[in-house]
């Protein structure tokens, strides 16, 4: 079976976001990049289920900039057979990257696709049903639980009041959540190999795909600020506050 | 043009979500048609149509629908389509599995999480965990959004929509339901709750967290909501996240108790009118959201915070 997993390179987790003066989106210059943290969590359990027998082959995709090549190293680190980038210096929409991974899958047919369920960049959270409903798949969503078998994924997913199971039929789109796996550190050792693994370049212009954009930023502003607070010394003065100040109470 | 949302519900009874969303709908235009698709959920279409201002409530009825199946919404909306401009649904997680699948069978780009209607075709949604927002037009035709039901006001009771039954679509082939196992309790809903308490990882142990958070948010009346690093502990379980990938909630009063702050959690919460945080950390980020701070012990602090709304009468 053979597993692809779709990754992105965003903006660190831990880093946070500035607007850049003209308004005109974040500033990403000189800031640290990393693999978004859901698709660490799509990479470690497409290894997981080749490390337990399930699956046979993983492979990468990225679709972005030719620094991407380094967040797919990572993943070939991590345990991923080999990977492929589509350069693009374009910042694609949600519908666009669906578009370039289906003619991905029309050249790979990958037995399921196992990705993150957001980026924490644009937080839309919309690329893997796009794809799958594209592709005319199955989507399991949200996944904290998968197995895998012959012809069928039997996924545990995270919804509003607690977890559903389904089993799709495979071909399918798995987008994974936070509790799926804890992402391993690639060793050293691992990050050498992944040096001499296969990643393959393409130009985005080669897939013959329509990636103009639907929608037209206008503008990136800043959150309206919380005003500072005030310290209170005791629980018995915070009730009185939010009780005669706040009003809350 | 009109506009179709799709309502959020249990089959059993119509969540507020809905009413947020329509008021968000009734922006784009005053032709709004609520769709409830379940199964025997009569009911819920019932009271959709009370909902002032909607137009007619359409009701489906089916297995995989009463599922929540992605694909049996898929095939049961995108005929509906050739009748609408829009389509809304609330950010829950149902909203966001349904509307991109809905959007690409339309071939148009989904607009995820909405905060503000400006225009018919321009919205401002968050980006980053919130810490940007951005105003964004489409040119699709058909549109396809999910709304961040907080930032919007619940459209009033009075209407009187007519319910009509509808087929309910060809449904899921490649999709098979096998069970769902759904936390009860009797606290309001940690989405729509005026005061939300909240645990974060001080608390150690599953155990500590019930004994700690749970009799405090029933004194308060309050839901239970936790951090990420709570829920990934297993103190918590997953649908109390409050977060950028969890629940957003905007509760008049949110008590976050041994919580740091971290960018996500903030991103999950800070639109609470009111933001109380007990932590002993006094450099911990989330004094810089909240409006009281007490710097202590919550192990000291929670017994003396019960003890004062005990003596203020709650």
């Amino acid at each position: 079976m053979k597993v692809l997993v779709p990754i992105k390179r965003v903006i660190d987790y831990n880093v946070k976001a500035r607007v850049k003066p003209d308004q005109t989106g974040i500033d990403l210059a000189n800031v640290k990049m990393s693999m978004n943290p859901f698709c660490e969590i799509a990479i470690e359990e497409a290894v997981r289920q080749k490390e337990k027998g399930a699956a046979t082959e993983v492979v990468a995709v990225s679709v972005g900039p030719t620094q991407a090549q380094e967040t797919l190293r990572t993943a070939l680190a991590m345990g991923a057979d080999r990977a492929i980038l589509i350069l693009t210096d374009q910042d694609l929409e949600p519908l666009a990257v669906a578009k370039v991974l289906k003619a991905v899958i029309a050249e790979e047919s990958p037995d399921v696709v196992i990705m993150g369920k957001q980026a924490i960049d644009g937080d839309n959270n919309a690329t893997g049903q796009i794809l799958a409903a594209l592709l005319d798949w199955p989507q399991a969503t949200f996944a904290s639980a998968v197995e895998l078998s012959a012809g069928k994924a039997k996924v545990t997913r995270e919804v509003d009041g607690g977890l559903q199971t389904i089993e799709t039929d495979l071909p399918a789109i798995v987008t994974a959540d936070l509790r799926l796996n804890e992402p391993r550190y690639a060793s050293l050792p691992n990050i050498m190999k992944a040096k001499k693994k296969p990643l393959d370049v393409k130009e985005l212009g080669s897939l013959g795909v329509d990636t103009a954009p639907r929608l037209k930023v206008l503008k990136v502003t800043e959150p309206p600020k919380r005003g500072g607070g005030v310290k209170v010394e005791t629980a018995a003065d915070l009730v009185a506050k939010l009780k005669n100040e706040a009003g809350v109470l | 043009m009109a506009v179709l949302v799709i309502a959020d519900h249990d089959n059993a009874s119509l969540k507020d979500n809905t009413h947020k969303t329509v008021t968000a709908a009734l922006k784009l235009s005053g032709d709004v048609d609520v769709l409830v698709a379940g199964k025997d959920a009569k009911g819920v279409a019932d009271a959709a149509a009370k909902i002032a201002g909607v137009r007619k409530v359409l009701l489906a009825d089916s297995d995989s629908l009463g599922q929540g199946l992605a694909e049996a919404f898929e095939t049961l909306v995108l005929p509906m389509m050739a009748g609408y401009d829009a389509v809304l649904t609330p950010a829950t997680s149902q909203g966001k599995n349904i509307a991109p699948r809905i959007a690409a069978k339309l071939d148009s780009a989904p607009i995820s999480e909405i905060v503000e209607v400006v225009d018919a075709s321009t919205f401002v949604r968050p980006i980053y965990a919130g810490n940007a927002l951005e105003t964004i037009q489409s040119s699709d035709a058909k549109k396809v959004i999910t709304v961040r039901a907080t930032a919007f006001k619940a459209a009033a009771e009075g209407g009187s929509a007519s319910v009509e039954a509808m087929a309910a679509g060809p449904g899921a082939s490649k999709t098979r339901f096998i069970e769902q196992k759904l936390v009860k309790s009797d606290r309001p809903e940690l989405a729509g709750a005026k005061i939300v308490v909240s645990g974060g990882r001080a608390m150690g142990s599953a155990e500590e967290f019930q004994r700690v958070i749970e009799p405090l948010a029933d004194k308060l009346g309050a839901a239970v909501g936790a951090s990420r690093a709570a829920v990934d502990a297993g103190y918590a379980p997953n649908d109390y996240q409050v977060g950028q990938t969890g629940k957003v909630v905007a509760p008049e009063l949110y008590v976050a108790i041994g919580i740091s702050g971290a960018i996500q959690h903030l991103a999950g919460m800070k639109d609470s009118k009111v933001i109380v945080a007990i932590n002993k950390d006094g450099d911990a980020p989330i004094f810089q959201v909240a409006d009281y701070g007490l710097v202590a012990d919550y192990k000291s602090a929670v017994p003396e915070l019960m003890a004062a709304l005990t003596a203020a009468g709650k």
